[in-house]
């Protein structure tokens, strides 16, 4: 039973990245009906970005020379905002240009995997393939609570997954953005009409997914503090069929999907041999998605979001 | 007439091409090195340049490699194998086909060096890997030498040391499935752990994938089943991952490690948590005299750290090729004549004195040499604990 429990605690830890890069997914997505496949790296991006600033912060020599705690508050909304200037900037150069020359979706597609592939192989030449890792931003304290062991990260890394996963609800639900957010995936066309500015819910959406990369990316490195250029292809990858598997536009979908992905993943590990994990697991998933092809929480052909 | 000049032209042409190139190749000496510079392990590519780049240096201050009384200077070709298998092959065959090499330095892991191993020895081009232990990069193959140690005698020197210093009866294994080097030392571990504590000794088996970065499931089921240690044969980005969420998932028992930890860069991303733990590798940085101790302070001048095996490795790799080329008597024009002759030479070596100790080579051609444990201590130096021979 504490195997169990502490399996459990695993999949929480493991599956908040998952949900928090899924969600960055279905939310471009929802608006955009695009799939945004450069997500992964932005999240890369971010791990990044929060590596230079905590390390800038924490320097002494520097001009700042932080505590760690101010360090690790800053670091928090700089890699966010930051991050999100990577997203809209992707949006700008890549994306938008080709939706207003009337491309397809699918060219549009095909770009953010060649963005995707642009920042990571940017990132390889311009820091070279040397390993990073990120300062401790964090006094790490192990608690044994009934057999059970759990670090004060990981709890705070649980915590940040599911307020962000509170806060994007509220904002798509209940704001007047959430609300011309959810017209845009309505219909691009009449928007216009109606007086709501496009082009500026979209940029806002990018902000929120890539500003949760962010996020991700800045708790993945505290977590698993070893950083290289590709480590963002990988765990997008999966994170967008955990999007999908809970239903891609559907923000509970993106984080019960995330979590669902993870408990799979690791319970497959735990009581089957681990050489099989990802046959199983992703064998598994395919089962639920012929089950409900458009996943858990999705809906052929209704409004999403 | 026209068609004349021009027939006339490219036969000029093509005699220049091939007089030039006939010339190049008689006055140059170029090995290929297919190596990792980026990907999983780019620390072991830097190395193996860094080591192989102070060598040439050194021959070429002097005019160049002295080949029959006539000296030549060396031409060190570096490809990127990125880490991966599929890209190690491709510029393998590169070297080969394309920049006409006499001899392959490298891949370094066996993950890359057992299918390029096949390339080589398919198009008969002498290859030394100098840091793969997994046995079937130079089974049967006649054209690929190494000169490291084989996984079949690092198991034992590290289950040997485990029953010796942690006095353990149960041990655990953590391996990556994808690389060659990583599962054919956690078998070979596991097979050898098993004959000298029974059946069923080995309490956990478990692998991870190539891109992984959480382990946790793994190891609650490691830490559940209750080892005297665990053994990590694993390449260095991992290890420093394993260890600290071992840590955190409470686990408190020491972990063992093979020669793939001792890259300079382990300490870098390991920090504290891998301090006072032990692995087997083929040489000790710390104490070394000799030869070994002149190598290690040119490299230390010229490149501001220490070198870690792979460069010491790499450098005993060059020697071997270098002599073995220097003992044709003559360069050859023919290439295919020149490959040949190289091999012969590396396959007749008895004994060869190298920084990273002697060795002697088998009918396979592997060497038999000596490994060393070495400890991680407080500092965070890779310090001799003991040297263990076959």
């Amino acid at each position: 039973m504490e195997f169990f429990l502490q399996q459990c605690v695993n999949a929480l830890q493991w599956g908040s990245f998952y949900a928090l890069i899924a969600l960055g997914y279905t939310l471009v997505y929802g608006v955009l009906r695009l799939i945004n496949f450069a997500h992964g790296d932005v999240f890369m991006v971010g791990a990044y970005l929060a590596f230079f600033i905590s390390t800038g912060l924490l320097a002494p020599e520097g001009m700042f020379g932080f505590s760690r705690e101010l360090a690790l508050i800053l670091t928090i909304p700089l890699t966010m905002i930051l991050t999100s200037l990577v997203g809209v900037t992707l949006e700008r150069v890549a994306y938008r240009p080709l939706m207003r020359k009337g491309a397809h979706r699918l060219y549009v597609v095909i770009t953010a995997l060649m963005c995707g592939l642009i920042l990571e192989n940017g990132n390889l030449a311009l820091l070279g393939a040397s390993r990073r890792t990120l300062p401790e931003l964090m006094d790490k304290a192990v608690y044994h609570i009934g057999g059970i062991t759990v670090t004060n990260l990981k709890l705070f890394v649980v915590l940040a997954a599911i307020l962000v996963f509170f806060i994007l609800h509220f904002i798509v639900t209940r704001t007047r953005m959430g609300m011309a957010m959810r017209a845009v995936s309505w219909d691009k066309f009449a928007l216009p009409l109606m007086g709501i500015p496009l082009d500026r819910v979209v940029v806002f959406t990018f902000v929120l997914g890539s500003s949760v990369a962010g996020l991700g990316g800045l708790l993945f490195a505290m977590s698993y503090p070893v950083l290289d250029p590709y480590m963002g292809a990988t765990t997008g990858w999966k994170a967008f069929i955990a999007a999908v598997v809970g239903g891609i536009g559907d923000i509970r979908g993106a984080f019960v999907g995330g979590f669902l992905l993870a408990i799979v993943e690791v319970m497959v590990a735990a009581f089957l041999p681990s050489t099989y994990r990802d046959l199983y697991a992703f064998s598994i998933l395919l089962l639920i998605l012929w089950h409900r092809p458009t996943g858990i929480f999705g809906k052929p052909l209704t409004a999403k979001i | 007439m026209l068609k004349l000049v021009r027939a006339s032209s490219l036969l000029v042409c093509a005699a220049a091409l091939l007089a030039s190139g006939g010339a190049l190749a008689a006055e140059k000496i170029k090995i290929g090195f297919p190596i990792p510079l980026t990907g999983e392990i780019p620390k072991v590519g830097e190395s193996s340049k860094y080591a192989a780049e102070l060598f040439r240096e050194e021959v070429n201050a002097k005019g160049g490699l002295e080949v029959g009384g006539k000296k030549y200077p060396l031409e060190f070709i570096y490809e990127n194998n990125e880490s991966k298998p599929d890209t190690a092959v491709n510029v393998t065959l590169k070297l080969i086909d394309r920049d006409n090499v006499l001899a392959i330095i490298g891949p370094q892991s066996s993950r890359q060096a057992v299918p390029a191993g096949a390339v080589a020895n398919d198009n008969e081009t002498p290859m030394v890997t100098p840091w793969s232990t997994n046995p079937d990069a130079t089974r049967d193959r006649p054209w690929v030498f190494r000169a490291a140690f084989l996984d079949d005698f690092q198991a034992p020197v590290a289950a040997n040391f485990a029953t010796k210093q942690f006095s353990a009866k149960k041990a655990a294994v953590l391996f990556e499935i994808s690389n060659d080097y990583s599962k054919g030392l956690a078998d070979n571990f596991r097979t050898v752990w098993e004959k000298g504590n029974g059946k069923g000794s080995v309490v956990a088996f478990e692998s991870h994938g190539p891109k992984d970065q959480d382990f946790s499931a793994q190891l609650t089921k490691i830490i559940a089943a209750k080892p005297d240690f665990i053994f990590l044969p694993e390449n260095y980005s991992f290890v420093a991952l394993i260890v600290t969420q071992g840590r955190d998932l409470g686990y408190k028992g020491p972990f063992m490690g093979s020669d793939a930890w001792g890259s300079a860069e382990l300490m870098k991303l390991c920090k504290d948590a891998c301090k006072g733990l032990f692995f087997s590798t083929h040489y000790a940085a710390a104490g070394a005299q000799g030869a070994t101790k002149e190598f290690i302070d040119k490299y230390n001048k010229k490149y501001g750290y220490v070198p870690d095996d792979v460069a010491a490795l790499t450098w005993d790799a060059v020697a071997l090729i270098t002599e073995a080329i220097q003992k044709v008597g003559a360069v050859e024009k023919n290439t295919r004549k020149m490959r040949k002759a190289i091999r012969d030479n590396l396959a007749a070596v008895k004994e060869f004195k190298g920084i990273t100790g002697n060795m002697r080579f088998d009918e396979q051609g592997d060497p038999v040499k000596c490994a060393v444990i070495v400890e991680i201590d407080q500092k965070g130096d890779f310090t001799f604990k003991e040297s263990v021979c076959p």
